[in-house]
Formats: structure tokens, sequence, C-alpha cells
């Protein structure tokens, strides 16, 4: 039997391993995007649980809008990386320095 | 009994590969185990009854994200060892601050079980019920605006895609077909008259 402590527990682990990410590959903006992502998923499985465990639609239909909006955020994120890339022929963090003043 | 050793068995290849998304040394590599990461979810939010939630997760993510993702990694030409170096120093602090949030992640959710919350089993369903039925009935009465702006979402960030990368090459000569539309026969042909001559 599937309790709720278990999914709690995978999705907390997945947010962890999410943020290790970040730190290792904190010059490669690629994959701290796709680390972003799997945040956002560890995130879904919260709202999927809860939904499940407590008898609430309404947990899905907030799984729903940030589906959306993770996709609407990943196709911004990768057009500003494609222009990035053309400017500076670069991803890498340390060369995105201009707004430094 | 059976679910439960499925969904063990999925979550392990799950954290699985969402480890081997951050670890791997080629961002093609990590961006395919981000794709095993998504069915893995998929078909554990099947066994958790929201079946609606993962098949869109699949035609979403796994069929328009992540090949957008994809697509991108391949597009550019980027320098790996550039992008390597210097990082391996980053693991204490990468292994730290991931032990902290799973610490108290787990002393909230294992050690004090949310107040006894967390150990109930799952609430049983209605005979005849239907996630997507279910998730249709809120979406389309109760958060019909909310979806109407999700959509709005989505169109302005196709948009803004698309205005980003538009490529605007100077000394490039294309063709303008509205002014080819708006060109009269005589702004471009004189006619003149003239008497014929003879062929010298």
């Amino acid at each position: 039997m599937i309790t709720l402590t278990e999914v709690l527990t995978l999705s907390g682990l997945l947010f962890a391993i999410a943020i290790a990410g970040v730190f290792l590959n904190r010059k490669n903006i690629i994959v701290l995007l796709m680390c972003i992502e799997l945040m956002l998923l560890a995130v879904n499985f919260n709202f999927v649980a809860f939904s499940r465990f407590l008898g609430d639609i309404n947990g899905q239909i907030f799984v729903f809008f940030i589906l959306t909006v993770a996709a609407a955020e990943a196709a911004i994120g990768l057009a500003i990386l494609v222009v990035l890339f053309r400017e500076r022929s670069s991803i890498n963090v340390e060369d995105l320095d201009t707004l430094q003043g | 009994m059976f679910p439960t050793i499925l969904f063990f068995v999925f979550s392990a290849v799950l954290l699985a590969a969402a480890l081997g998304v951050i670890l791997a040394r080629n961002p093609v590599y990590s961006a395919l185990l981000l794709v095993l990461c998504f069915f893995n979810s998929a078909v554990i939010w099947l066994l958790l009854n929201a079946e609606f939630l993962g098949i869109v997760l699949v035609l979403v993510y796994v069929g328009a994200v992540m090949v957008l993702f994809l697509f991108v990694v391949m597009m550019l030409d980027i320098n790996l060892e550039e992008l390597r170096k210097g990082v391996a120093g980053y693991w204490p602090l990468a292994v730290a601050v991931a032990g902290f949030v799973v610490f108290a992640i787990i002393n909230v959710i294992v050690v004090r079980h949310l107040g006894g919350a967390a150990l109930r089993a799952a609430p049983a369903l209605p005979p005849g019920y239907s996630n997507t039925r279910a998730l249709g009935e809120a979406l389309f009465t109760r958060y019909a605006y909310p979806a109407q702006l999700a959509a709005v979402i989505l169109l302005v960030a196709s948009v803004a895609a698309i205005v980003l990368t538009l490529r605007r090459r100077p000394g490039v000569k294309p063709q303008d077909v509205a002014q080819q539309v708006a060109v009269n026969a005589r702004d471009r042909v004189r006619i003149v008259k003239m008497a014929s001559e003879k062929r010298p």
C-alpha cells in the first residue's frame, strides 16, 4: 500500500537532487534549466499526492496550471538562450556579466 | 501489493535518472535522462490515480518541452571542456545543501508524519470514477477564467519566443510582398511613342 509518506519522501529526494544539480552545473545554463524542470516536477508530485490522499481534485488543477507555466517558461528561457549564444558564442554563466555595471 | 512494488521500482529508476541528469557530462545525455524521469513520473502519477495528468506529462513534457531542449542542445555548438572547468570543487557544497534539504523534509514527513496525516491510506474512489471527467468538471466550471488565462500565457510565450529568436540580418534583400503587390504598371514601364526606323 502506498502511503503519503513514501510519495512525499520521493518528491523531497527529487527536489534535493535538483538543488544539488544547480550547484554542480553552475556554469551550464542548459543543465540549470533542466534542474528547474526537475524541481517543478518534484513540486507537482506533492500536489498530485495530496490531491489523491485528501480526495480533493483541486490539487490536480494546480498541477495543470504549473505544467502550463513551466512549458511557457521553458520556451522563453530557451529562446533567450539561443539569442544569448548568438551574441556571445557561449552559454557559460560567468561570461554573462554585462549587467554588473 | 503489486502497485506498491511498481511504485518502488519506478521511484528507484526515477531517482537514478535524476542523478544521471545532474551528473552527465554531455547535456544531450542529461536531456535524454530527463525524458526517462518524466516517463517514470507519469507512471507513478498513474499509480496515484491521476491518469489525465500522467498522459499530459508525457504529451506536453516529453513531446514538446524536451524535444525543444534537445533541439537547442544540439543546435548550439558548446565547448564542454570550458563549462566543466572548476565545477568539481563545488560538490561538497552541493551535497551539504541537498543533505540539509533532505533532512528538513524527512524530519517533517517521516519523523512527525505530518501530525499523523501521512499514515492514512488513500480514500477509496467511488465506483465509476473518472479522473478526466472530475478534472474537466472542475476546470471548466470553477476554473474557467484561470484556464483562459493559461491559454493567454501560452500564446504570449509562443509569440515572445518567436520575436526573441527572429533574426534581422543587415545586407540581405528579402522579398517585400506588400511592396510588390502595391506596384503599378505605370511606375515601372515607360511607353514611348516614336516613328519606325529602317534597319541600318
